[in-house]
C-alpha cells in the first residue's frame, strides 16, 4: 500500500518538486547552499560501486516486480477480458469504450468521487491553514494543540472511526438529535443521497492535523522580520496575511494541495463502512475505488478493473500535472532569489 | 485565565508601566484559547462518544441521548472477547499484531539500506532511481493492485499474511525511504570520512555509525509503519478471506452490512480495543511522530 502520507514529506520536495530529480543527491551547483556547504570533500570518483547495489537490492528488486511489472502487467490486462481463471482474452479497446459508454455506475462514480474531491480537500487545507496561523501566535499551549489536531489524522483512516462516523449521521445519531433541538430534522445524514458522500467529506476534513503540522512547521520559517517591517509600513493583519504569509506559505501550500488531492482521489474505508459496502444509498457513496472493487474482485472482472485502475492512474496524473503547471503562477519560492 | 487581570491592583497612576500592560486583559488571546478550546471538544467528541458508547448497555446504545451510560456495563467488552464467528478476540488480535510488527520489521531494515545507498553511497543512475523513487511515492496503490495479487494467488499466498508483510521487506514503501535519506542527508559527513580512514567499509560504516545516529527517523518509520498498517483495510479485505485469518479491521468489517440493534454495543467495544495500541502510540511518541515529521519534512 502506498502509505497514505499523513504528512509531509513531500513538503521537502516541494522546492525542487518540478524536477523531483533536482531533490536527488547529486550535488549540483545551483544547489541550495546548505548542500553545498555540507558535502564537504566529494568522495573519490574511484569507489567501486558493488556495495551501493547490494544496499539497494530489496528496494531494486520491489521496485521491478512489485511495481514496474505489475504496472505493465495491469496496462496489459486492461485490453483483455479476464476472470483469474481462465487465461486472459484480447479485447482490444473494449474495456475502455465499455467505461465510457455502456456504464452508467462508472460514470456515477467518477463524478461522486469529483464531487468529494473538490468538496473535501478545500474544506480541508482551509481549516489546517486557518488552525495553523492561530497556532502560531499562541505562546502556550501551542504544542498541545498541535498534537490533538493531529491526532484526528492518526485514527480518521481506521474502520473504527468509520463505524463511529455512521453512527454518528444515522438517523437519530447525534448529529440528527443535535439539529433537531434547532427544528432541523435530516432524518440522519448517511440513509439519504447526497447527504451521504458529505459524511464522508466531513471525516477527511475531520483530519486536518496532518496538512496543519506542514502549514505551522512552514510558518515558523517565515522570517519575523518580514513582519516587522510590514507592520512598520503600515501594513493591519488581514495584509500581513496576504502580502506576506500566503505568498511564503506557497511551496507548502501547493504540496499539501497535492498531496491531499491524490490520496482524496483513493479514499475507501470510510466510503465502504458508511456505504455498508455497496456504495449506497443509490449509489450516492459508490466512490471510484469502492467500484473498482467490486468489479475485480466481487464481480471477478480483472481486466475491466485493470483499465479502471489505468484511468485512475492517468486522472491522477493529470491532475497532477494540471497542478504543477497552474503552481507556476501562484507558488513563489523565496529561495530563488538567492542564487 | 483572565482572572488575575481583574485582580490587580486598581491604582492607576503608581503601577509601573510593565505592570499595568500585563493586567490588561488580552482579548484576543482569550478568544483564541477559547476557540482552540471548542475546536477541541468538536474534535474528541467522536472518541469520547465511542469510548461512553462501547459502555452503555445494549437498549441505551443507539436510543439513549445522553452521553455517559447509566451503569458502566463491561458485557459489551465479554461479548466483543468472544470475537466473530468462532474467532476469539485475542486471536484476531495477535493477527493484526502480526502483520503490523512483521511490516515494522520489513520498512525499517529495506528502507534503511535503500535510503543509506541513496544518500552516501555513489552508483549509476543514481539521479534517475532517486526520482523514480520519489514519484512511487504518489503512485495510486490500484495500479499494481491486480496483477500484485494475481503473482500472490500464483504463489499461494492468498490467505496467509504474506501480501501485508512481504512488499515491505521490499521497500515499497518509498515514503520512508525518503524520509531517511532526508535525515540521512543532515548527519555530518565528516563521520563517514573518519570511519573509512578507520577502516571501516560501507557496511560497517552503515551499521556502526549511520543507523544508530538514524534512530529518530527510524521510530518514526517504525511508529507510522504500525499505524497504517494496523488501520489498513483494503490489502487485507482482499487477500484474507478466512475467519481464522481475519485482523480487528476484518472483524469489524462484518458489522459493516449488519442492522441487528444487539452488534452494536460489542462492536464498538471492539473498536475502542482496535484504536488502542494506535492511542498509546501517540501518547507515547505524539512529540517525536508530530515534530519528526514535520521538520524533516521541511529540510532542505
Amino acid at each position: 500500500m502506498p502509505p497514505t502520507p499523513t504528512t509531509s514529506p513531500a513538503a521537502a520536495a516541494a522546492p525542487g518538486a518540478d524536477g523531483a530529480g533536482a531533490a536527488a543527491g547529486r550535488p549540483r551547483a545551483g544547489g541550495p547552499g546548505r548542500r553545498l556547504g555540507r558535502s564537504g570533500g566529494r568522495p573519490p570518483r574511484r569507489e567501486p560501486q558493488g556495495p551501493a547495489w547490494i544496499f539497494l537490492s530489496p528496494w531494486v528488486l520491489g521496485a521491478a516486480v512489485l511495481t514496474l511489472l505489475p504496472m505493465a502487467v495491469s496496462l496489459y490486462l486492461s485490453f483483455t477480458d479476464y476472470n483469474l481463471f481462465d487465461p486472459p482474452s484480447w479485447i482490444g479497446l473494449r474495456n475502455y469504450v465499455q467505461m465510457f459508454t455502456e456504464d452508467p455506475r462508472l460514470l456515477r462514480s467518477v463524478g461522486n468521487t469529483l464531487l468529494y474531491v473538490l468538496v473535501a480537500v478545500p474544506l480541508q487545507l482551509a481549516l489546517a491553514l486557518a488552525a495553523a496561523v492561530a497556532l502560531k501566535s499562541m505562546r502556550r499551549g501551542k504544542d498541545f494543540y498541535r498534537s490533538a489536531f493531529y491526532a484526528p489524522s492518526l485514527l480518521g483512516a481506521s474502520m473504527s472511526i468509520a463505524l463511529v462516523w455512521r453512527a454518528l449521521f444515522n438517523d437519530g445519531g447525534t448529529v440528527d438529535n443535535f439539529l433537531s433541538t434547532f427544528g432541523v430534522h435530516t432524518g440522519g445524514w448517511v440513509n439519504r443521497p447526497g447527504w451521504a458522500l458529505l459524511t464522508v467529506a466531513l471525516l477527511t476534513v475531520w483530519q486536518f492535523g496532518a496538512p496543519m503540522v506542514i502549514f505551522l512547521a512552514g510558518l515558523q520559517q517565515i522570517p519575523g522580520e518580514l513582519y516587522e517591517a510590514a507592520a512598520v509600513d503600515g501594513a493591519g493583519r488581514w495584509r500581513q496575511f496576504a502580502s506576506i504569509t500566503l505568498p511564503m506559505l506557497s511551496p507548502v501550500l501547493f504540496f499539501n494541495l497535492v498531496l491531499q488531492t491524490i490520496q482524496a482521489f483513493q479514499v475507501f474505508t470510510p466510503a465502504f463502512a458508511v456505504s455498508g459496502g455497496r456504495g449506497g444509498p443509490a449509489d450516492s457513496t459508490l466512490f471510484y475505488t469502492l467500484y473498482l472493487y467490486d468489479r475485480g474482485f466481487t464481480a471477478s472482472h480483472m481486466g475491466y478493473a485493470s483499465a479502471m485502475a489505468w484511468m485512475l492512474l492517468l486522472a491522477i496524473g493529470i491532475v497532477t500535472a494540471v497542478l504543477f503547471r497552474t503552481s507556476r503562477s501562484w507558488v513563489f519560492y523565496a529561495n530563488e532569489e538567492g542564487h | 485565565m483572565s482572572a488575575h487581570a481583574t485582580a490587580s491592583p486598581p491604582s492607576g497612576r503608581d503601577v509601573p508601566p510593565a505592570r499595568r500592560a500585563r493586567g490588561r486583559v488580552d482579548w484576543p488571546r482569550v478568544a483564541l484559547h477559547a476557540g482552540c478550546l471548542a475546536a477541541l471538544i468538536v474534535l474528541l467528541y467522536p472518541l469520547a462518544w465511542l469510548v461512553a458508547t462501547s459502555f452503555k448497555p445494549a437498549d441505551e446504545v443507539l436510543s439513549s441521548l445522553a452521553l455517559l451510560p447509566s451503569r458502566l456495563a463491561t458485557e459489551n467488552y465479554s461479548t466483543a472477547a468472544d470475537g466473530i464467528e468462532g474467532v476469539s478476540l485475542l486471536q484476531l488480535f495477535g493477527n493484526s499484531l502480526t502483520i503490523s510488527l512483521g511490516a515494522v520489521l520489513g520498512n525499517v531494515l529495506s528502507c534503511s539500506l535503500a535510503a543509506y545507498a541513496f544518500a552516501r553511497l555513489r552508483f549509476r543512475l543514481r539521479g534517475p532511481l532517486f526520482a523514480f523513487m520519489i514519484a512511487t511515492i504518489m503512485l495510486p496503490h490500484h495500479a499494481v493492485l491486480i496483477p500484485q495479487y494475481i503473482v500472490f494467488n500464483q504463489l499461494g499466498m492468498v490467505n496467509t499474511f504474506w501480501p501485508m508483510v512481504l512488499p515491505k521487506f521490499l521497500a515499497t514503501d518509498a515514503f520512508f525511504v525518503f524520509l531517511m535519506v532526508q535525515f540521512m542527508r543532515g548527519l555530518p559527513r565528516e563521520l563517514d570520512e573518519a570511519a573509512k580512514i578507520d577502516g571501516c567499509g560501507p557496511f560497517r560504516t552503515f551499521a556502526r555509525i549511520v543507523l544508530p545516529l538514524t534512530r529518530p527517523a527510524l521510530i518514526t518509520t517504525a511508529i507510522f509503519t504500525f499505524i497504517w498498517t494496523w488501520n489498513d483495510f483494503f490489502t487485507q479485505l482482499i487477500y484474507l478471506f478466512e475467519p481464522g485469518k481475519y485482523t480487528l479491521t476484518l472483524a469489524l468489517r462484518t458489522f459493516v452490512d449488519t442492522s441487528s440493534q444487539s452488534a452494536y454495543g460489542p462492536m464498538f467495544a471492539m473498536s475502542v480495543i482496535a484504536l488502542l495500541p494506535i492511542v498509546l502510540f501517540f501518547l507515547a511518541f505524539q512529540r517525536l511522530l508530530v515534530e519528526g515529521m514535520a521538520n524533516s519534512g521541511l529540510k532542505g
